[in-house]
């Protein structure tokens, strides 16, 4: 069994490589939603570059498209594309490798960047495969951000409307936005209350805990007649203390200094995870 | 190299009269710091409406304001504001004609390698079709700022769209004509005119030294008011040329080129050529490299006119 929790601090540190080679990204919620990418790759859906064309495969929608790195480095773990060519080509003239999810790219389906998209998107997914009678399942991966914007929440009526047990939603809450906390913002407590109100069913965990990840998207497929929310309690910036928590990093790239300080903070959390 | 982006001349006019005029109100949609309203919403608190990652609701609620005598300011990314927040726009500001000035930020292509859901290659487009609402782009801080004081000045709804990093001054602080809804004419020429608006003004400007290079003489119009578009202007101007060029960081279809032709074809008949971005998502890059990759630059806009009139 590979050591995801491992994986994870080492799938950082190409993101962080590939943020400075292309001089932008969203590092804050890279960090936050890698365990969330590695469990759901590595451990829970069935999607490779060998079934990429298999009707049958799961599907997966990155609504918060501008965490794009942390699923380019998940991706090319997977082998849909080299990680050199990622860190090299990022943000580049001319490169295929641009700062959102875009389906010219091998493993990604659907194109985002504009927030609040991905849920009606997931919801017509997982209709699509209750009438092809397909046991594919459909996961969607929101900021907490992002549940401000009014088609989350029509997605989120239709999704239990059509009983679509076989969607997952999950939202990485970081409780930060690009102004600051997201309850200064426009606050959101309590996620888990809106969408049980809307009838769903919702697990609250550690999102940076992949054993608790696990066990939660193990406990979504037992649910039936509804679709599951994972609320993914998150820290952004999750990797090293220079970064963590703080809302000005959500898209800062770093400097030279900080950029050694997090890499060396990262290989550490990644050497003590392998010996855990 | 100018460092002041056109988005901090906006904050900057909106702050000198906020301080005196208590109706004026700033909203964003976790917008703040792109849209320069940090300085905003930290000076007037209590003039400032922050709603979060909701384009419609940012649109609708300045539509509302307006209604109750507030002067709403709504700024967030142009692509967003544009196309999310569409009906809004159309319903509850330019039907309903309510007060709200939309300020659409990082406009065009400015966000690069973001990719096409950040691009706003169709709001000029866009916001033009709709009945009663206005267009307007800016090619410098110096005509950003009379614009800006232009509409503190009127009642009605409008779009003004602004690029995301400085851009080079047309103008200077005291030597910037302007009129409100009539197009700017930087230099004169028989052989061809040139229409641009907003960041693309500057270079259409220096296209006309490189034909002057080659004896070719050019007019230049800074078209910074798409909607109402100057068509006594552009007449005036266009009278006697050879052909008349369109330049533009917008789609080839509905943006200042197709207005220019429409006019140009009823009243004037001749050759029109619409230099913009091409009809798909733009090559990955900054704005100079996507701009120099379709000619969108004084070399570019230099070598059509000159094949223009061959
Ligand atoms: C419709 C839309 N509005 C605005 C933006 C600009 N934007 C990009 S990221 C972001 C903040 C996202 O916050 P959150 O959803 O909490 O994500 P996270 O903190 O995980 O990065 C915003 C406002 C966008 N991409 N889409």
């Amino acid at each position: 069994m590979e050591n995801l929790k491992a994986k994870a601090y080492a799938l950082r540190q190409d993101v962080v490589n590939m943020i400075m080679s292309g001089k932008g990204g969203h590092i804050g919620g890279d960090m936050s939603i890698m365990e969330t990418l590695v469990t759901l790759y590595f451990n829970e859906m069935n999607i490779s570059p060998e079934n990429q064309h298999d009707p049958s495969r799961d599907k997966f929608v990155m609504s918060k498209g501008h965490c794009v790195e942390a699923l380019y480095a998940v991706l090319a773990a997977k082998g849909f594309f080299p990680i050199e060519e990622v860190i090299e080509k990022f943000s580049k003239f001319g490169s295929p490798f641009i700062g959102h999810p875009n389906n010219k790219l091998p493993g990604i389906e659907m194109n985002s960047g504009s927030l609040g998209h991905g849920l009606p998107v997931a919801v017509g997914m997982a209709i699509a495969e209750k009438m092809n009678k397909s046991s594919a399942r459909v996961y969607v991966v929101m900021g907490d951000g992002e549940l401000a914007e009014g088609s989350v929440w029509e997605g989120a009526m239709s999704a239990t409307h059509y009983n679509l047990d076989n969607l997952c939603a999950i939202v990485d809450r970081n409780r930060l936005q690009i102004s600051g906390s997201t309850e200064d913002v426009m606050h959101q407590d309590s996620i888990e209350k809106r969408f049980e109100s809307f009838g769903w069913n919702v697990l609250s965990v550690n999102g940076n805990d992949v054993d608790a990840l696990k066990e939660a998207f193990e406990t979504a497929k037992t649910v039936k007649g509804r679709p599951t929310l994972v609320v993914a309690n998150t820290t952004k910036g999750l990797g090293s203390a220079v970064m963590e928590n703080k809302a000005s990093w959500h898209h800062h790239v770093p400097s030279a200094e900080e950029y050694e300080q997090i890499m060396k903070d990262l290989k550490e959390r990644e050497e003590a995870a392998l010996h855990e | 190299m100018n460092k002041i982006h056109n988005r901090q001349v906006i904050c900057d006019v909106l702050m000198e009269h906020a301080k005196e005029d208590k109706d004026i109100v700033v909203l964003c949609s976790d917008s703040r710091g792109s849209a320069s309203m940090t300085g905003f919403a930290n000076t007037y608190p209590e003039q400032f409406v922050e709603v979060g990652i909701a384009e419609q609701d940012l649109v609708g609620i300045s539509a509302g304001l307006a209604k109750c005598g507030k002067k709403p300011y709504a700024a967030s990314p142009a692509c967003f504001l544009t196309t999310r927040s569409y009906e809004q726009a159309k319903v509850d500001c330019a039907y309903s004609n309510t007060n709200v000035k939309l300020i659409g930020i990082s406009g065009g292509i400015s966000y690069g390698a973001l990719g096409m859901s950040h691009h706003s290659a169709q709001d000029i487009a866009a916001m033009s079709a709709i009945p009663n609402m206005r267009v307007y782009l800016p090619s410098d801080r110096h005509q950003t700022r009379h614009l800006t004081e232009a509409l503190l000045q009127d009642e009605k709804p409008a779009y003004i769209r602004v690029g995301r990093n400085p851009v080079e001054d047309v103008y200077t602080e005291d030597n910037c004509p302007f009129e409100m809804d009539k197009a700017t004419v930087l230099c004169k020429g028989t052989d061809v005119l040139i229409v641009a608006c907003g960041e693309l003004v500057r270079p259409s400007f220096a296209a006309a030294s490189i034909l002057a290079k080659k004896g070719i003489k050019s007019t230049v119009m800074d078209m910074y008011c798409v909607k109402p578009l100057d068509k006594e202007g552009l007449l005036r101007e266009a009278k006697g040329v050879k052909a008349v060029i369109t330049v533009e960081e917008h789609s080839p279809f509905g943006g200042l080129g197709s207005m220019v032709a429409q006019v140009i074809s009823a009243n004037d008949p001749k050759k029109v050529i619409n230099l913009s971005l091409p009809d798909a998502p733009v090559i990955t890059g900054n704005s100079q490299e996507v701009f120099d990759y379709y000619g969108l630059n004084a070399e570019g806009i230099a070598k059509t006119a000159e094949e223009a009139l061959k």
